[in-house]
């Protein structure tokens, strides 16, 4: 018999099996590492950064950063806090989230994770964009003022849907998601809401139409417990709540 | 209809001259582009349909690069470049002169799609700027006067290869030279001491050598070479990092104009040693004038037997080397942003681990090494480890280049070996009254005279060869303001810190230099600069915020003295905010103003 490998995060001990980010290990054990462009279906993308953790006294990605033996990892500190409370932030000014006006409030990752890492306000000057809302789809709606650039979707309709229909293009703060057709309009496309791609935003970008408050505000999911409880809206079964965005 | 024909048959040729290898997309896109001066739409589905690819690849490589174009430029494209050392030279006064003389705005196309006229980053003519780019090819020593001739060369629609030969002539300026610069190397004595020696022998004398990355990351080369030799695999690559991108340097453009031989001869060797038979040069967009010198020489090395297939007679030896064309992105000077870009994709830095040695060049094992450490190794393979490890301090051994520009008397190439002083370099080059150096570039230093007793190493002052000195006459918030600027151009914008946080850091820093910052900015600046140094993605975002943090350690009073003497001032100008209204409703009138301050500010212009 070989020895289990572990880690320490936050002083508990994290078992862990060859191969596994320190962000997979830990959610296996059932410790929560807030995070937006990671999703455990998904190969790690390392883009948000919103999942920093400390390891070794070196900031690092918990989803990307591969789980050692003996590794000194910290999250719920103060100071791990303040760093992801300034990304989301940017986060927040970088794009337009009215969360009052949202429909996808109370139940939007984005928000939760927000509330989770303790940000109140903004903070940094807004940047407000001119970006449009694309409702040309009879079941979807786009709504990129409040895309994060977590390539979720862009991952999920190639790699899952085989169909190819997100894209990020330009440099820097230039980059935004668009769709694949020469009229960049999503009605162009054979986009449907059942699609992985229609089920992995973590914010209110991609919703379903007419459905939009089924359940009134105040009764969704985060409303009633915080994300480290609950967990991921696009990991849990409709039933709980989860893939659709009540 | 013909006119389709014939877009679809040009655009045929050239993806069939590229083998229609999806490798090469960006090769590709820049030859139609100098064909068809932009990339239209339809132009971007002629070649994914050629190629065989998603037309979304070939959109976000053309979206990604500054050189590459989707909307229409004029037929003659000038880019001056705007570094800080060619703005201490004059060139946002020229850029206009030339702006007025030609009747067209700055970055914008004139409406007879004549020419266009913009800026960009540092296109490495620092110690002969001003500089520009005419269609890609390097113009260097700008003044009024070429640029009136330069203008009527345009109006008269004469073609680059009838214009003066003088304004496109690029000096090495070798001020001081050393053990690479200065000994005379024969080509192809790296491979015969190898073919002589063996590659194990060889090895060896990298090994004691001690030699690092001089691209100024300063990993150890040989454990670099030792991993990708030792890595699983068959096939293997040799990368030439030939992406000088960081503003203030030019020492690798000066290697790959006068000692081309030599960094070809360090990646056969490098090839011979780890296993590899394809090399490639990334070679930065701005160096595009030596493209086709560098070809020849490469062809010149095949006819001796330096390379290509059975290099010195021995069958067992095959290697070749390609050099690619960037396009305009100081990110793939990142070795994994640089694999990326090799590969045809857009440039943005993969997750480490795996590292290139084991995952690289189409994840196979590869090594990437700097110019100056390829020209480095071939005269090790020669000289000896020993010969090398005995100049230079205990923990960087060798020599340096330093690309010295700014404020000076000698600005030029300097080879020093490891462990100069600050002050020495600023003595040989005869800047008497320097302020402050900015070293390492912007994602480098910003020191103060107070540290010029420093010395140039790893162990004290790490670079990869930018020197930029600033004289007692300048605004030190001038450059931070040019690299703030530069680094929100620059950013590939794939992780949140670095694509929000370099356009936060700019304006922060704009608010300071326009005279609106107060001390509570000051500590934004310092908090959004930690963020950014640990969170990023990459060395690029980690890096940005350095001149910033830096210059408010070493030069306070830059910003102090701009400050308003408010604790908090809004992000905003109101009374700028009204402009618009007052426009529409075209009152000037006091009622239409803030207060009177503002009144005078508001009819000013």
């Amino acid at each position: 018999m070989s020895e289990e490998h572990s880690f320490t995060l936050d002083g508990r001990r994290i078992p862990f099996q060859d191969g596994q980010t320190v962000m997979q290990a830990a959610l296996e054990a059932g410790v929560y590492i807030p995070h937006l462009c990671f999703n455990p279906e998904f190969t790690p993308h390392g883009s948000c950064r919103v999942c920093l953790v400390k390891v070794n006294n070196r900031m690092q990605a918990a989803c990307t950063t591969p789980a050692a033996d003996g590794q000194t990892v910290q999250s719920e500190t103060e100071e791990v806090r303040d760093i992801r409370r300034g990304i989301l932030q940017m986060l927040f000014v970088e794009g337009n989230h009215v969360c009052p006006a949202c429909e996808k409030s109370g139940a939007c990752q984005l928000q939760a994770v927000a509330y989770y890492v303790g940000m109140l306000a903004p903070h940094f000057k807004h940047f407000y964009p001119r970006r449009p809302v694309d409702a040309s789809h009879p079941e979807a709606v786009i709504d990129f003022n409040r895309c994060i650039l977590c390539e979720l979707c862009v991952r999920a309709s190639r790699d899952v849907d085989g169909k190819n229909i997100f894209a990020v293009e330009g440099r820097g703060i230039q980059a935004h998601l668009v769709v694949n057709t020469p009229s960049g309009q999503l009605g162009a496309t054979n986009f449907s809401i059942h699609d992985k791609a229609a089920q992995v935003c973590p914010t209110g970008s991609i919703l379903t139409k007419h459905q939009g408050y089924n359940i009134p505000i105040g009764q969704r999911l985060y409303d009633r417990k915080p994300i480290n409880i609950v967990g991921d809206v696009a990991q849990l079964s409709e039933s709980l709540g989860g893939r659709r965005h009540d | 209809m013909a006119e389709s024909s014939t877009l679809t048959g040009a655009i045929r040729d050239i993806v069939q001259r590229h083998g229609g290898m999806p490798t090469r997309l960006l090769q590709i896109l820049r030859d139609v582009q100098d064909r068809l001066t932009w990339l239209s739409p339809e132009t971007l589905e002629r070649v994914a349909e050629e190629i065989g690819i998603s037309p979304n690849k070939v959109r976000s490589v053309a979206e990604f690069y500054s050189f590459l174009y989707t909307a229409p430029r004029g037929r003659y494209d000038i880019l001056f470049s705007d570094n800080i050392t060619d703005r201490m030279l004059g060139n946002r006064q020229l850029l206009h002169y030339l702006c007025d003389r030609l009747r067209v705005g700055v970055g914008k196309t004139r409406a007879d799609g004549l020419v266009t006229v913009g800026t960009t980053s540092c296109t490495g003519m620092c110690d002969q700027g001003p500089a520009a780019l005419v269609n890609g090819y390097t113009l260097t020593r700008l003044d009024k006067s070429r640029l009136d001739c330069i203008a009527n060369l345009i109006e008269s629609r004469i073609p680059l290869t009838e214009w003066p030969r003088e304004f496109f002539e690029v000096y090495s300026n070798i001020r001081r030279a050393d053990i690479l610069l200065g000994r005379h190397f024969a080509d192809g004595s790296a491979l015969r001491a190898t073919q002589k020696r063996g590659p194990d022998a060889i090895m060896e004398e990298m090994v004691k050598s001690g030699l690092r990355g001089q691209g100024g990351a300063g990993f150890g080369s040989a454990n670099k070479w030792l991993s990708c030799r030792n890595a699983y695999g068959d096939v293997k690559y040799v990368v030439c990092n030939a992406d000088e991108g960081e503003p203030g340097t030019f020492k690798d453009r000066v290697l790959m104009q006068d000692f081309a031989d030599l960094v070809f001869e360090g990646m056969t060797l490098c090839g011979r040693i780890i296993g590899a038979r394809q090399g490639f040069v990334y070679l930065r967009g701005e160096y595009r004038y030596m493209l086709n010198a560098l070809k020849a020489t490469l062809q010149q090395r095949r006819e001796a037997g330096l390379l290509g297939e059975a290099i010195l007679g021995d069958p067992s030896f095959n290697f070749d080397i390609e050099i690619h064309l960037g396009a305009g992105a100081y990110v793939c000077g990142e070795e994994s942003a640089l694999i990326e870009s090799l590969e045809g994709k857009h440039g943005v830095p993969r997750i480490r681990p795996p590292f290139p040695t084991t995952h690289g060049y189409l994840n196979k094992p590869t090594v990437v090494n700097n110019v100056e450490t390829f020209a480095t190794a071939a005269k090790i393979a020669v000289e000896g480890g020993d010969w090398f490890a005995s100049r230079g301090t205990a923990y960087s051994k060798g020599t340096k280049l330093l690309s010295v520009s700014g404020d000076c008397e000698r600005p030029g190439i300097y080879e020093y070996p490891f462990g100069v002083t600050v002050n020495r370099v600023l003595e040989d080059c005869g800047a008497h009254n320097a302020q402050g150096i900015q070293m390492a570039g912007p994602a480098g230093h910003t020191i103060s005279a107070k540290q010029f007793h420093r010395l140039i190493c790893f162990e004290d002052l790490a670079t990869g060869g930018s020197f930029m000195v600033f004289d007692q006459s300048r605004d030190i918030l001038d450059g931070i303001r040019n690299f703030a600027h530069f680094f929100v151009h620059e950013s590939c914008g794939f992780c949140t810190p670095c694509r929000v946080g370099t356009s936060l850091m700019r304006d922060l820093v704009d608010k300071v230099h326009t005279g609106h910052g107060t001390l509570y900015d000051l500590e934004e600046m310092r908090k959004l600069g930690r963020i950014m140094q640990v969170s990023c993605h990459c060395g690029l975002g980690q890096t940005a915020p350095n001149p910033v943090l830096d210059s408010l350690q070493e030069f306070p009073e830059a910003y102090e003295r701009r400050l308003r003497s408010t604790a908090y001032e809004p992000a905003f100008n109101l009374n700028q905010a009204l402009e618009e209204a007052r426009q529409l409703t075209g009152r000037h009138d006091p009622g239409a103003y803030l207060n009177d301050e503002d009144l005078l500010v508001g009819v000013m212009p």
